[in-house]
């Protein structure tokens, strides 16, 4: 694809991006921030890319580290968000009966 | 040339990102909304290994992708919730140095011909560089392996200046003269960078900077996209630049810094410094069943709960204190600063572990007006967020921060384990005030004593 249609795909991005989040409360700001940060771990498709086409072992070992970072980022960033957001299951108020007392 | 149903997928993937992001910005949705992003990553990757495009060293790139995913996946299940925020800065800060990687790497492999693709690679480096640095510092202040508090270099602000220039010209010159000695030192030039830019950030601009370097991060990724001509990365990439750069905004516009003081205080050298130690000055410090009589004999109580109870895993106690008060007939509410615990929302997340209903849980706008019917305040384990530095004293690096407004109650009792002050490190007055009750301890401890004491009443 040429530069300017790439380019184009940028600028539009930018606009999404803006707009997806422009009302967002306080509460949800750290998770909103972690599942962002889960979402730039795809630069993993980016170290599979280049470790697939590397033949030098140094771009082959520094591919395999990129490749292992992002795939870090991806899982344990989707994990950790899932993990903050499930404390906002829907609960009835039938969490006022004593259920164990928290830890 | 890449097949369409591939291009179609990622189309796919691309819009279940968007989604996500969507989704996350309102509570009801935020589950599936990210469940949704991690679908489309899911989707992306699962194609890219069947799409029939030549991939070598395919099992060390399995290996890599298990053993990563594999880490990922435990250190996220595994990390006390007290310890999040420090996760996700790491998690961040590996995901730049993966973009910077891949750039490297691309370069390597392709060289400098193309200028423009040139630029691009230049940018995920630096930029990828900096977020990786930049969030390993933040992590080891989050996780108290180092000072929380602003690192001052001597001539700090110089060598930063220095490191940022030598930065900028090395990126130019390498477009204009593409040579991998010069790539290798603009890789070390920014790492050292990252590390300048965060050293002097402290206390409660921490999270500000975390959400900065997850926008910074993004932008690598959508570069690093550029350079290797994948849509994907670009529409991701730039999707969490814009929409992190927002919240940063967002961030800082709730604990009221200006976001220029955080970006630039490096520059500045504008810090914290004199904090005037208060030394041996006369405290008002009292036992559990003191506390416990203030509480049980009063008409209208709020708790402030703060970074203290989550460390000592007391939210369950906390509750615990607060039913038995409900029961007597003592209106209770939880009052939650934006930034309670290290990050906006974190509080909520902690409490909402400890079955707290939400309903009780009350933000600071709507609180703050009711102090002033109180008859008294339980602080366990916060201080920032309570000091009256922050609407009085201009030279508090805490100074314009929203607080919430304890000191206009009838009476004050905060759990604090000592005198030291709080993560942005500065005395609060409120502590000296003839109105406030100290009990030292660890908090659970403290709260389990009282809850026993109110028992017997």
């Amino acid at each position: 694809m040429d530069g300017v249609a790439l380019l184009t795909i940028f600028i539009l991005s930018i606009f999404v991006g803006f707009e997806v989040v422009s009302k967002v409360s306080t509460v949800l700001h750290t998770p909103l921030m972690s599942g962002a940060n889960a979402i730039h771990g795809i630069v993993l498709i980016g170290g599979i890319t280049v470790t697939g086409s590397a033949t030098h072992p140094l771009e082959i070992t520094l591919g395999v580290i990129a490749t292992l970072l992002g795939a870090i980022n991806l899982v344990g960033g989707f994990v950790v968000t899932d993990r903050m957001l499930e404390m906002f299951k829907p609960k009835k108020p039938v969490a006022r009966s004593d259920d164990g007392g928290g830890e | 040339m890449t097949p369409t149903w591939v291009q179609l997928a990622n189309l796919l993937a691309a819009v279940l990102f968007i989604f996500a992001l969507k989704g996350l910005s309102s509570p009801k949705s935020a589950r599936n909304g990210n469940l949704l992003g991690a679908a489309g990553a899911l989707l992306a990757t699962v194609v890219l290994f069947i799409s029939g495009i030549p991939l070598a060293n395919i099992l060390l790139i399995l290996a890599a992708v298990l053993i990563g995913s594999a880490i990922g996946w435990i250190s996220a299940r595994k990390v006390q919730m007290t310890q999040m925020p420090q996760l996700v800065a790491l998690f961040n800060g590996v995901g730049g140095g993966a973009a910077a990687l891949v750039a490297v790497i691309e370069y390597l492999e392709v060289g400098g011909e193309n200028k423009i693709s040139l630029a691009a690679t230049v940018f995920t480096v630096v930029i990828g560089s900096v977020s990786f640095s930049g969030s390993i510092i933040t992590f080891l202040k989050l996780q108290e392996l180092m000072t929380s508090r602003p690192v001052i270099i001597p001539a700090g602000k110089w060598v930063t200046m220095l490191v940022a220039a030598l930065t900028v010209i090395g990126a130019v010159w390498l477009v204009i003269s593409p040579q991998v000695w010069l790539l290798a030192a603009l890789l070390v030039l920014s790492l050292i960078f990252g590390m300048l830019f965060v050293l002097p950030v402290g206390g409660a601009d921490v999270p500000i900077v975390i959400s900065l370097l997850n926008a910074f991060t993004g932008l690598s990724v959508a570069a690093s996209g550029y350079v290797l001509g994948n849509v994907l990365l670009i529409i991701a990439g730039t999707l969490v630049g814009a929409s992190g750069t927002l919240l940063t905004k967002e961030m800082a516009k709730a604990m009221g810094r200006p976001i220029t003081s955080t970006l630039f205080g490096a520059f500045n050298g504008t810090t914290a410094g004199n904090t005037s130690t208060g030394g041996d000055r006369p405290v008002r410090s009292g036992g559990p069943n003191d506390v416990a009589i203030m509480l049980g004999f009063a008409n209208k109580v709020i708790l402030v709960p703060g970074y203290g109870l989550a460390v000592a895993q007391a939210q369950g106690t906390l509750r615990e204190l607060a039913d038995l008060l409900t029961a007597r007939g003592v209106e209770v509410d939880y009052a939650i600063h934006p930034v309670a615990g290290r990050m906006p929302g974190h509080m909520n997340v902690l409490l909402a572990e400890a079955s707290v209903p939400y309903e009780q849980l009350k933000e600071m706008d709507e609180i703050n007006p009711e102090f002033a019917s109180t008859d008294v305040v339980l602080v366990v384990g916060a201080n920032d967020v309570v000091n009256p530095a922050a609407r009085t004293d201009k030279s508090a690096p805490i100074y314009g921060m929203p607080i919430l407004n304890v000191d206009q109650a009838q009476q004050v009792v905060f759990l604090k384990r000592s005198m030291r002050p709080g993560f942005a490190g500065i005395e609060n007055e409120i502590l000296y005030d003839q109105k406030t009750m100290l009990l030292f301890g660890d908090a659970k401890d403290s709260l389990n004593k009282v809850v026993s004491s109110l028992k017997n009443l």
